[in-house]
């Protein structure tokens, strides 16, 4: 706490020596915790991770991470870019498969299945834990087919009137159907921003996944569309297990139960998220969610 | 002087300008404190003088060259003596032809009247004294305009803006030349169109089915009367095409979708330049190929099947265009495919698609604009395809579907028309442009679909 008071003073005296020297005394001066503060584990996780690292190439993205991802509650990762909560985020549905120089270690349970076991189908793992990106990907394809993907591939509705009624619990679901429903034969990708990153989460509720992971969902919808995206995610919670990647703090203070904080690869602190954000216990939790770095 | 060494010397005195302007840009800067008081980098000085020097020269030269010929033939012509003068304009440009031969030392002056002689060594005159004076006001104007180039070499001139500007004329007379040139090729085929389809009528060209183009050179000739019935040209010309894609599009295709979704980055970095290599055989040495090794091979296979193939066969024509389009297709594909945003694949492997259920029902999906474009380019190349077609496919105008008889296409005919000793104005050498007309048409039509299609798949993403 002492450092990051002097930290701050420095800052506000010349603010030239505060970009200077932030890196600098982020990595030096305050010292990693010896383990992840506050409450990483939970009694009844949904998914539990042990001893996660992650390389890329030679270096090294992600140190002896342990965290449990609760029954239905929504979690959401914080932490300055660079920090590894996407990539931790994409191994839960093993996403990074597809990096060739990616290597993951450490042990990733959902419930009683062993994520990375050889023996796992990736696919059936995907159906049940979901993911939403980034930036809205539908497919060029109508609104329809775009929510009816995944049910097809899996042969979830074997009549045409099964497949209807799933694409529209899944659009009443995301909040979408009372605006698409007359139009559903037009392509997604005419839809606005925000209603199109709803598309992606109709999309992939559709298979009835078990988790649903969300990678920056809003860093490219304007606050409008944040709004109903963050609703949504309110509205879901207590049904889906959702870990959630933010840059944005007031965004994880209003959705989220828990929250995690990276730092450069390490798993600083995790609480509930009003403790996060009233009382942080690390200088470094501290100094990011007050806006010092990040 | 040549207007060759002409060039030359004009390069030269460019170069000297270009020092002069150089030079005098830094003398000019001495009393201001150095070059950084100009307007400009001496160099754009420099490059001014040049410019000066040179680009009214070389105009010079062009007008020169486009009208020297026509004003000392007139001049010429006007003071021959009354007794040689011409009736009319075949006798004209007998009598010119033989001036110039005589002139040329092409004819022996023993052969022709004294006044020819005598015009001839006229005009040799009028052609020396011509060269005299090109040459002179030539470098006249090279090293005027390069005087006038270095004495406007001034701190507040703005060469930097004035060289920017004469590069884009330059490149914008570029752009002209190619777009004249095939103005005047297209022009060119369509007037001689024209007087074909004077002899023949357009409807007899397009929907006849006798296609047999020999005019009788004697009166009194027998059976060859001709018959310009170009529809055996056009089946001919797509079925050999039909088979080439028939090769192309499949190969092409899952090469492409190999190589963009499965292989790894090291089998990509080599076999993708190898197929690319393939593009790079000359067509002559698939003509070849396709005449010596592969239609050989189809009819010994075919006859050990008890068919009868003709040793020039569609099919062999064909199997062999398909290789060469191969890698037009699998470049084209596998550019749109990987051009299929990353994020649209990992949104389908996230709702637990596998890789093969991805490509096929999203990415083939979304790129399948830009590789129908690219298949319709690779028919069109197939379509004015010549040499494999000259060597394996045959000449023989047969209106048939079947492979393994021998047909001929479009772009051979016009070949078998042109090449020889013709005469240009009889309806047999003029079919061949009429025929270059139709191809010209089609390719044409299916470059701009093509193009179009491509242009709007590329816009989905953007």
């Amino acid at each position: 706490m002492e450092t990051a008071q002097k930290l701050n003073d420095t800052a506000q005296t010349n603010p030239a020596a505060r970009m200077a020297q932030e890196p600098e005394t982020m990595n030096q001066r305050i010292p990693y915790p010896e383990r992840t503060i506050g409450k990483p584990l939970c009694d009844d996780p949904k998914m539990s991770m042990r001893n996660v690292d992650v390389f890329y190439g030679d270096s090294q993205a992600i140190y002896g991470v342990d965290l449990d991802i609760g029954k239905n509650e929504v979690i959401a990762l914080i932490g300055p870019s660079g920090c590894g909560k996407s990539t931790f985020l994409r191994c839960l549905n093993r996403m990074n498969d597809t990096i060739d120089i990616c290597k993951v270690k450490g042990s990733f349970m959902l419930e009683q299945d062993n994520i990375y076991d050889p023996k796992l189908d990736v696919v059936e793992l995907r159906a049940r834990v979901g993911m939403v990106f980034q930036k809205p990907n539908p497919f060029p394809k109508s609104i329809y087919e775009n929510v009816a993907y995944g049910p097809r591939l899996h042969g979830l509705a074997n009549k045409k009137f099964e497949l209807d009624e799933i694409v529209e619990n899944s659009l009443r679901k995301a909040g979408l159907w009372d605006e698409v429903k007359d139009r559903l034969d037009q392509p997604g990708t005419g839809l606005s921003g925000g209603q199109q990153q709803r598309l992606c989460i109709a999309r992939s509720i559709a298979v009835s996944p078990e988790v649903v992971l969300m990678d920056e969902p809003c860093s490219a919808l304007d606050p409008i569309a944040t709004a109903k995206i963050e609703e949504l995610i309110d509205e879901l919670s207590g049904q889906y297990t959702i870990a959630i990647v933010t840059h944005s703090m007031q965004q994880a203070a209003r959705v989220s139960q828990r929250t995690a904080y990276f730092h450069l690869g390490r798993l600083i602190e995790v609480n509930d998220t009003n403790t996060v954000f009233t009382a942080p216990e690390h200088a470094l939790t501290e100094a990011y969610i007050t806006g010092r770095f990040g | 002087m040549q207007a060759g060494n002409l060039v030359l010397l004009l390069i030269a005195l460019g170069a000297v300008f270009y020092f002069f302007g150089w030079r005098r840009s830094y003398a000019v800067s001495a009393p201001l404190g150095g070059v950084r008081h100009l307007h400009s980098l001496p160099g754009y000085y420099a490059s001014l003088a040049a410019v000066w020097c040179v680009l009214p020269a070389l105009a010079l030269l062009g007008l020169w060259l486009i009208i020297d010929d026509t004003v000392i033939r007139t001049n010429l012509m006007a003071s021959l003596p009354s007794a040689i003068q011409p009736a009319n304009e075949v006798d004209y440009n007998l009598l010119l032809n033989q001036i110039r031969n005589v002139a040329g030392g092409a004819l022996n002056p023993a052969f022709v009247p004294a006044e020819v002689v005598a015009a001839a060594e006229q005009l040799a005159a009028m052609q020396a004294r011509n060269q005299q004076m090109m040459s002179i006001a030539f470098v006249s104007i090279a090293v005027l305009g390069g005087v006038w180039g270095w004495s406007r070499v001034q701190p507040r001139l703005r060469a930097r803006q004035q060289v920017e500007s004469v590069m884009k004329w330059m490149l914008m007379g570029s752009a002209t030349v190619a777009i004249l040139t095939t103005l005047g090729i297209v022009l060119s085929v369509l007037f001689e169109s024209i007087r074909f389809f004077q002899k023949v009528s357009p409807m007899e060209f397009l929907f006849g089915l006798q296609w047999s183009p020999q005019i009788a050179l004697r009166a009194d000739q027998v059976g060859a009367t001709g018959a310009f019935g170009a529809v055996p040209l056009f089946a001919g010309t797509l079925l050999i095409s039909f088979i080439a894609m028939c090769v192309a599009v499949p190969v092409g295709l899952m090469s492409a979708i190999y190589l963009a979704e499965y292989a790894h980055r090291n089998v990509r970095a080599w076999a993708k330049p190898i197929l690319e290599i393939l593009a790079g055989v000359p067509t002559v040495v698939y003509g070849f190929f396709a005449a010596l090794t592969v239609a050989p091979a189809i009819r010994g296979f075919g006859e050990s099947m008890g068919l009868t193939v003709a040793s020039e066969s569609a099919l062999a024509a064909g199997l062999v265009m398909g290789i060469m389009i191969i890698p037009f297709i699998s470049s084209l594909a596998d550019d749109v495919i990987t051009a299929v945003p990353r994020a649209m694949r990992d949104g389908s492997l996230a709702l637990g698609a596998t890789q093969s259920e991805t490509i096929k029902r999203v990415v083939i999906p979304a790129a399948l604009p830009g590789i129908m474009g690219g298949i319709l380019l690779a028919v069109s190349r197939a379509i004015g395809e010549t040499m494999i077609v000259v060597m394996a496919a045959g000449l023989a105008a047969n209106l048939t579907a079947n492979p393994l008889e021998a047909v001929t296409t479009i772009t051979v005919q016009i070949v078998t028309l042109l090449v020889g000793d013709q005469e240009f104005d009889s309806a047999k050498t003029l079919a061949a442009f009429a025929l270059g007309l139709m191809l010209f048409i089609v390719t044409l039509g299916l470059n701009v679909i093509a193009l179009k299609i491509v242009k709007k798949y590329r816009e989905q993403y953007e």
